[in-house]
Formats: structure tokens, sequence, C-alpha cells
């Protein structure tokens, strides 16, 4: 085995197979389970109901952040304020009450540590190099940044991961995105990743893990690569993988739950083999030209309905796809857009920076750099800032970011999921638009009838300030 | 999980392609803790429209519902197969399925049956007045009348599906090999095998 050159894929993959079937399947070990409120309710229960155990509860952490409201979790008192929308109160409260029942490690609402999980779990060190990492959300795929196989699973395969500590897995395909050449001044890896989704399209990574290789990934922080993987699975790849670098061990030295002493240095050891071997082979592979790059914006309702900001609403009849076409007039129709209007005259009423996506520190600092001395403009009626961890928000409070939100017009929140899916009361108005540095445009992700532009923080932040769409190159000469 | 081996009655018409999650079940029910009573739920949009079939009091508690291409599609959330069973429906027949949805159903208990076009054309017409058999061990949909078509199902799922096995009690009967796995993680990979106990 040795012997054959490997993908990086297939060196996580190798080492976590417990046995192989006849018909080509494998009983996958998952070294970290993150759980979270929406999609775990049921799979406790099923344990309960079969009389079942969780067998590796010290691999599983579980923490809330679909429907925490954003407003303070505590009053003046110290007492916890209850969620008033008794659905979501419930979904909490079964969590709350599951986590310890099956010996499993909480991360309570008012924690510190408290956060969405994706950016929990690498924050915590829990989510490690070359480690498989699951969550019953899709965008697990967001850890594969640290250099680790992640993907989202369902209820049933939550239930099997928590009894069982394993998956019955089919081993992906392998699909290469390399990116050449360095990225311009003010161009980040959200507009690298929405770029990438723009051209290989929403399936153009289906049934394939994807590698992003090249220098841009080697010099990014393990932050960007977060950001850069957390959007896989919107080009239709379940997993993506960045190699792990000395930028890796530099961020998870000294992390609660990272390796200490003997055991770091047998961890570094192991994840310094973790690359793709010279002589490896890809299934599929896509090059791009990082010098492409502009600061990018979604004008539809697909991922992949993406342009520079310097570029105009696309006519429909212009892709050459029928189903395309019209998909393309039902995007425009929904977003309230004309052909050939140019993008920068799109006016917004609403900005959220936050998300799985793009709400860690460097991402709020990229924000308030914007932001810094000015004021939002006129015509956005709703702007927030939430968080991703309260650990973030008590670092960014520490360098004053908080400051310079509110000083700006901004709301400066409690961590969670937010205006991401709005399902907590964070909500996008209908027919208003929204700045958004989430990762989903859907018909009415944000809220029914809410229209979403995806761009990166430092976009979003000059949304606010003018108001409209906007190149930040232009603020930040 | 209940084994499946036939199912028969009356089947709803419904036909529509690209039936995504979201129609099948909306959003705002993923907030629910528990998998049942979503059936009140499923296909709101559908049935917010006068005369839909959904609702159509001739195909009240049927077990079979008839559907196009590509059912399924959208978000992985498994509350749409959750919403099938609440409603009484163990089997689907359509001319494709997206693949997390086939896996959800399956997962659940739902038959999936994929069957050409003509003859889900047929069946659509059978299905406004008479009941349909899906059988499951010959592979095979029959009418009342003369049709007969065979359906592709995967061994290991038929199998599981016949003897009502579920995955994780499947995996269980595997311990062995996955404690043995264990062991040797904690001597090659001993970081790995520490988890959130770390920093007890
Ligand atoms: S922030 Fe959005 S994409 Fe990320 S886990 Fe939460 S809901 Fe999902």
């Amino acid at each position: 085995m040795a012997s054959r050159p490997r993908t990086l894929y297939e060196k996580i993959w190798d080492a976590h197979v417990v046995e192989t079937r006849d018909d080509g399947t494998s009983l996958i070990f998952i070294d970290r389970h993150l759980v979270h409120e929406v999609t775990s309710p049921q799979a406790f229960e099923a344990l309960r109901l079969a009389g079942r155990t969780v067998r590796r509860p010290d691999l599983t952490l579980a923490v809330p952040d679909h429907n925490l409201p954003t407003t303070p979790r505590v009053d003046a008192a110290g007492n916890r304020i209850p969620i008033a929308d008794p659905q979501s109160a419930a979904q909490l409260e079964a969590l709350e009450t599951n986590a310890p029942s099956f010996g499993i490690r909480y991360i309570g609402a008012t924690a510190a540590e408290q956060g969405i999980v994706h950016v929990v779990g690498p924050e915590q060190g829990f989510s490690l190099p070359g480690s498989t990492i699951v969550c019953g959300d899709s965008h697990t795929a967001a850890h594969g940044g640290v250099g680790a196989l992640a993907f989202g699973i369902g209820t049933s395969e939550v239930e099997h991961v928590l009894a069982t500590q394993t998956l019955l897995l089919k081993q992906s395909k392998t699909m290469e995105v390399r990116v050449n050449g360095e990225l311009g001044p003010g161009v980040t890896s959200k507009d690298l990743i929405l770029h990438i989704i723009g051209v290989i399209g929403t399936a153009g990574g289906t049934g394939h893990v994807i590698e992003y290789r090249g220098k841009v990934f080697e010099r990014m922080s393990v932050e960007s690569r977060l950001t850069v993987c957390n959007m896989s699975i919107e080009g239709g790849a379940r997993a993506g993988l960045i190699a792990p670098d000395e930028t890796t061990f530099a961020y998870f030295k000294g992390r609660p739950l990272s390796p200490t002493g003997e055991d770091w240095d047998k961890a570094v050891e192991w994840w310094r083999g973790l690359h793709t071997d010279d002589g490896a082979v890809f299934d599929k592979s896509v090059t791009i030209d990082a010098a492409d790059v502009e600061p990018t914006v979604t004008w539809g309702t697909s991922p992949e309905d993406t342009s520079a900001i310097g570029g105009s609403v696309p006519d429909p009849m212009s892709f050459a796809d029928p189903n395309k076409q019209e998909a393309a007039r039902k995007s425009l129709s929904y977003m309230g857009l004309e052909p050939g209007q140019k993008l920068s005259d799109v006016e917004v009423q609403n900005v959220f920076i936050g998300s799985c996506t793009n709400s860690r520190i460097e991402d709020l600092r990229a924000a308030a750099d914007v932001l810094r001395g000015r004021k939002i403009a006129t015509n956005v009626k709703w702007a927030i800032v939430v968080p991703g961890s309260g650990l973030v928000k008590q670092h960014a409070e520490a360098e004053g970011l908080d400051k310079i939100f509110i000083d700006a017009g901004l709301e400066w929140r409690e961590p969670g999921c937010s205006a991401c899916l709005g399902m907590n009361p964070d909500k996008v108005p209908a027919g208003e638009r929204c700045a958004s540095t989430s990762n989903r445009n859907f018909v009415g992700r944000q809220g029914p009838g809410a229209r979403t532009h995806l761009m990166s923080p430092a976009m979003a932040a000059a949304a606010a300030v003018t108001g409209k769409l906007t190149d930040v190159r232009e603020l930040v000469k | 999980m209940d084994p499946v081996s036939s199912i028969e009655g009356r089947a709803i018409p419904y036909g529509a392609k690209n039936v995504d999650t979201d129609v099948i079940i909306p959003a705002a029910w993923l907030k629910t803790i528990s998998r049942d009573g979503l059936a009140q739920g499923a296909f709101e949009t559908v049935r917010a429209q006068p005369g839909n079939v959904i609702d159509d009091p001739e195909y009240q508690g049927a077990p079979i519902l008839i559907a196009g291409d590509n059912f399924g599609c959208g978000s992985s959330r498994e509350h749409a197969a959750w919403a099938l069973l609440d409603m009484g429906v163990t089997a689907v027949i359509a001319p494709s399925f997206s693949d997390i949805f086939s896996g959800n159903a399956f997962k659940n208990g739902i038959l999936t049956v994929e069957l050409p076009q003509e003859q889900i054309d047929r069946l659509m017409e059978v299905a406004k007045t008479d009941p349909i058999s899906v059988d499951l061990e010959s592979q095979t949909v029959t009418t009342p009348f003369q049709d007969r078509f065979t359906f592709e199902v995967d061994p290991f799922r038929k199998d599981c599906l016949s003897k009502g096995l579920d995955e994780v009690g499947l995996t269980l009967e595997r311990s062995d090999a996955i404690s043995q796995y264990e062991k040797n993680q904690a001597q090659t990979m001993p970081w790995l095998a520490k988890g959130t106990e770390i920093a007890a």
C-alpha cells in the first residue's frame, strides 16, 4: 500500500478503514463527532428506544447554534433568558438533556466557548488534522481547512455514529482544484471560493472530495482555509481538503483539546506526511488562475451565480444550457434584478456579517478595517455582526472591534447561526436585499422572500457603508 | 424497523417532477424534536392549492406515492422521509430519485421504486381508480389488470428491508472489529483516541 502514490484523501481514508466488505463499501472509524440541536433529537430518541448507548462519548462534542437568538442570553441579574419560540426552546432543551444523559461533553448556550459548531471544532482543537469528522450539517466540509476529512451526515447516520463510532461508506472520487498565481490586493479567500464555484458549478464536485492545491492555499491562514473548504458543498462535493502544514500546526499548538507533550510530537510527525504524494492521480482536475479572481458577489439564487463586482447582471439568454436559462430567469425575477444592470448599482437594505463561512476573528478584522471611522448608509436598515463563537467575540472586544462596528451603526450580537438560515429571529424581510457573508443564497434562505447576495466580510462592510454592492478596493485604496 | 415485503393499496397519482425536499417538508418543520407528526406539514405548499391530489379523500392513507423524475432533490433533511412515513407512505414510485433521498428513505424502511416514464404514466392512470401492488421479493409492480413491471433493487438494501434489519444493528454486530481498530488507534495515534477527555 505504501508504495503506490496516494492523494491526501486516500491517506486519511486508509488510516480509518475498520474493515472493507465484498461490495466495496468500508466501515470507516469516525474520530470526531459534532452534535447540534437541530439534527440530533431524533437520533438520541432512537438510541433510547432501542436501549442503545453512545459508544464513544469522549469523541463527541455537543453545541447548540442554529436556534439560539443572538440577543443577550442572560439578564442583568445573571439569569438565563428563555427562548421565546417554543419549538426552538424545545430543540435546545432536548440537547441540554440528551448530552449529559449520554455522557457527552456539552458547551451550553451561555458558555464563553459556545458558537457555531464549525467554528468551535477547530477553535477548541477538537477538529484535528488527519481526523475523520462528521456532523449532522452539510457545512461540516469546513473542517477540511485543517486537513481533516469532514462531511455532513443525515440524522440516521448521526444515530449510527453515536451508537458505533463508524459509518458505512463508499470511497469518493478525488478532484483537484489547483489555483496558480497569487490573489490580487483586496481579494480574499471568500472571493476565491465564490469564483471557484462559479467556474465548476454547483454539481462540479458531485461524488468527489476536492483537494485545493497551490501556493495561494499554502499562504492562507487556517481561518481562510476553513472559509474555502466550508463552501465545497456548494460546489457539489461532500468534502474539501487542504493539506496541513506548519501554519496548521502553529494554529493547533496549545488549544484546549489539542494533543500535548509526547502526543503532540507524534501527531506532528504524522501530520507532516499528510499531503498528496508526487505522482498520485486525481479523478478530475480543474486549474484556476488567481489573477482572474476579483472581489466577487452572487447575483442569483444559486451559489454558482457569481460575478466580479465590476460586472453586470447577466442576460439569461447568454447561457448555453436551456435549463440554466430558465433557472437564471427565475433567479432574476426572485432577486428583482434586470439583465445588464450594473452590480455596483444594486442597493442593499440589510447587511449580515457572520455564519460558519466568515465569522472568525480574521473576518471581523477585515470588516472592521473597512468600517473604521465610517457610518453605514442611510438606506441600510439592519446591519448585524454575529461572531462565530463566544471566544471570537471576546477576542474582537479585546481588540476594540465591537466599538468600530457599533460606532458605524452595526449591531454587535451573541454567537450563533443567525441570519444565515433564519431559524432564530434574525431574518431578512421579504423583498429586501442582504449583503451576506454566509454560504447559501437559496430562495427564502434568510427568510421568506429575502434576497441574498453572498460576498466577503470586507465587501459586506463596503456595502454597509455605501448602501450598494461595492468594490471594497474603492474604499481602501 | 419493520420488515418490508409487499405494499398494496391505493397510490397517490402525484406525478410532479423535481419534487425537492422543501416541497415534501418545508424548512419551518425542521424545528421538531420527533419523527412523528410531520404529515401535517408534508406537501404544505401543494396542499395550499384547492383540489390538490394529496388532500383528495380518495387517496387518504394511501401507502404508495407516484411521482416524476428526480424525486427528493435539494437538502439532505431526513424529515422528508419521516413526513412520508407519517402520511402512511411506505413506497414511492418514480423514474429517478436523488441519491440522498433514496438513502434516507431506505434507512427508514421506505421502498423507492424506479420505473421508466411510460410505465409511470400507465400506473398514474390505474391509480385513479384501482389499487396497485409493489412486491419486494419478486421486484415487481402489478395492477389488477395485466400490468407487471419489474424493478431493480440493490441486493444489500433488499436484504435489509426484507428482514427489517437496521443498519445500526448490523454494524453493532461488528463491534469486535471496531474494538480492534480502537485498540490499534490508541497505540499508533494516541492523540486521536483521546477526544474531549484530554481537558478533563
Ligand atoms: S452558520 Fe449557516 S451554514 Fe453554518 S452551520 Fe449555521 S446554518 Fe449551517
